[in-house]
């Protein structure tokens, strides 16, 4: 991916993981939490979302474009790094390792979570309640699915971190250390609306 | 003076084409010593752990007070300059190797071109050649030369090119170095004069700022705790508003 358009596409990375990846995940955890309001209030929710104006438009614009431009050149960035964590053992250094390795584990996630909802419905299955009861019904599946969430959120905390120092926002140590606590607020309150909303669907 | 030896494990490679090996060294312990002294005794008497004769080790080494950055290797794991790593403070066996990063040409011995490059391709100097005399330049402020000075004391050792995993083999990536250095000369009243071409450099063609991960390594790393991660962090900022400058309109010389 060589080229001339380099600080573009890094650029471009970088802020599609925020706007509009990051407010969208917001959007659908926050969605996710009628789950736990229950079985009624999930339904009328996800028929809100599917029965939203200009649906395939923002799909294709504000989701699946940005994520797969994210995700392709994510996957570039990931293995140009030589990881050297055991020589370098510092805190940021294990977040970088962290965020690449997350980023796989949120690829391959995402892949399998559109190819068995959005991809399901539209070879014409519905998506309510029931149709997550039966996924998580499975022990793997739900396993994965923790796993999924707790890797999307963290890679999305994490990501707000770099944002921030990529943009130019936090440019001292004190404000990045600052920053640095603020990414583990969201990834702890982000982890804890998604697992709770997924155990919703198992009955607890 | 006493039967104690230091133990050395040496990651040598006969040429830039060959592969590396390990050889162990046993040789008599004095006080005081340093690595650099430690890799003369190895010259004098170039005789492995187990008596085999063998070339001496080759390393770089110019200045023998840490201001060069000639003699970097990595001791013990740690990219840093030899002749400040002291023995006494070293666990044993301390093993040495060449700061892979960079083309290895021959033992301890590497190429750093690749660093030398980006700083002649970041212009990292003021240009005050002219037709005639310019006279003096204008001031700078205390408060921008204490922070100014700190980036000045950049010896161009390769170490937090080293630390980087975005400096390597697969990637072009300039490195935290070269970075620091385009925000010293930034940061000068007369270097300033050529800011925006300095931005512009990092923006184009690969390997540019846009590179860093933020691993933040280069920071811990650094023998001269020069603030690179604030310099990045600084560079991206500038070339933020550099960008916007350029694609809405501005005047964007400086």
């Amino acid at each position: 991916m060589s080229s001339n358009r380099e600080f573009l596409y890094r650029r471009l990375h970088s802020l599609l993981g925020v706007i509009p990846i990051g407010a969208f995940l917001i959007v659908h955890l926050t969605v996710n939490w009628f789950a736990v309001r229950g079985r009624e209030e999930y339904n009328a929710a996800a028929a809100f979302m599917e029965a939203l104006p200009f649906r395939y438009a923002m799909e294709i614009g504000l989701i699946f474009l940005p994520i797969i431009f994210h995700a392709v050149y994510g996957l570039y960035i990931a293995f140009q790094a030589r990881n050297n964590t055991s020589q370098f053992g510092y805190f940021r250094n294990w977040m970088f390792r962290f965020q690449r390795i997350s980023g796989v584990i949120v690829l391959i996630f995402i892949t399998w979570h559109v190819w068995e909802t959005r991809l399901a419905a539209a070879f014409g299955a519905e998506v309510n309640f029931s149709m997550m009861e039966d996924i998580v019904a499975n022990p793997a599946a739900l396993i994965a699915y923790i796993i999924g969430i707790t890797a999307t959120t963290f890679h999305f905390a994490n990501g707000l971190w770099s944002f921030a120092v990529t943009w130019g926002i936090t440019v001292t140590p004190r404000s990045q250390q600052i920053a640095t606590y603020v990414s583990i607020g969201v990834f702890a309150a982000l982890t804890f609306v998604g697992i709770r909303s997924i155990l919703a669907f198992v009955g607890v | 003076m006493s039967d104690q030896t230091i133990e050395m494990i040496i990651v040598r490679q006969e040429d830039p084409d060959s592969s590396s090996y390990e050889q162990k060294f046993s040789i008599p312990y004095r006080s005081n010593m340093n690595v650099i002294s430690a890799l003369m005794e190895i010259r004098r008497n170039p005789v492995d752990a187990e008596g085999n004769n063998t070339t001496p080790v080759a390393w770089d080494a110019s200045c023998l007070e840490e201001v060069c950055g000639a003699c970097s290797m990595v001791i013990n794991g740690k990219p840093r300059q030899s002749c400040t790593a002291l023995i006494d403070k070293l666990e044993q066996p301390i093993r040495l190797e060449p700061m892979n990063t960079f083309p290895v040409m021959r033992d301890l011995t590497v190429d750093r071109s690749r660093m030398f490059d980006s700083l002649k391709r970041v212009k990292a100097w003021v240009p005050i050649d002219g037709t005639h005399d310019l006279g003096p330049g204008p001031r700078m402020p205390e408060a921008k030369r204490q922070w100014a000075y700190e980036l000045s004391k950049c010896m161009s050792c390769g170490v937090c090119l080293q630390a980087c995993p975005n400096v390597n083999d697969k990637s072009d990536f300039i490195g935290p170095a070269a970075l620091s250095q385009v925000r010293l000369f930034n940061a000068h009243p007369t270097g300033a004069m050529h800011k925006a071409e300095r931005l512009e450099t990092l923006m184009e063609g690969d390997g540019g700022i846009a590179n860093c991960g933020n691993s933040q390594n280069c920071v811990e790393a650094c023998p001269k705790e020069i603030p690179l991660t604030t310099s990045i962090a600084a560079l991206n900022r500038a070339t933020t508003l550099q960008s916007f400058k350029n694609f809405f309109g501005s005047d964007n010389t400086a």
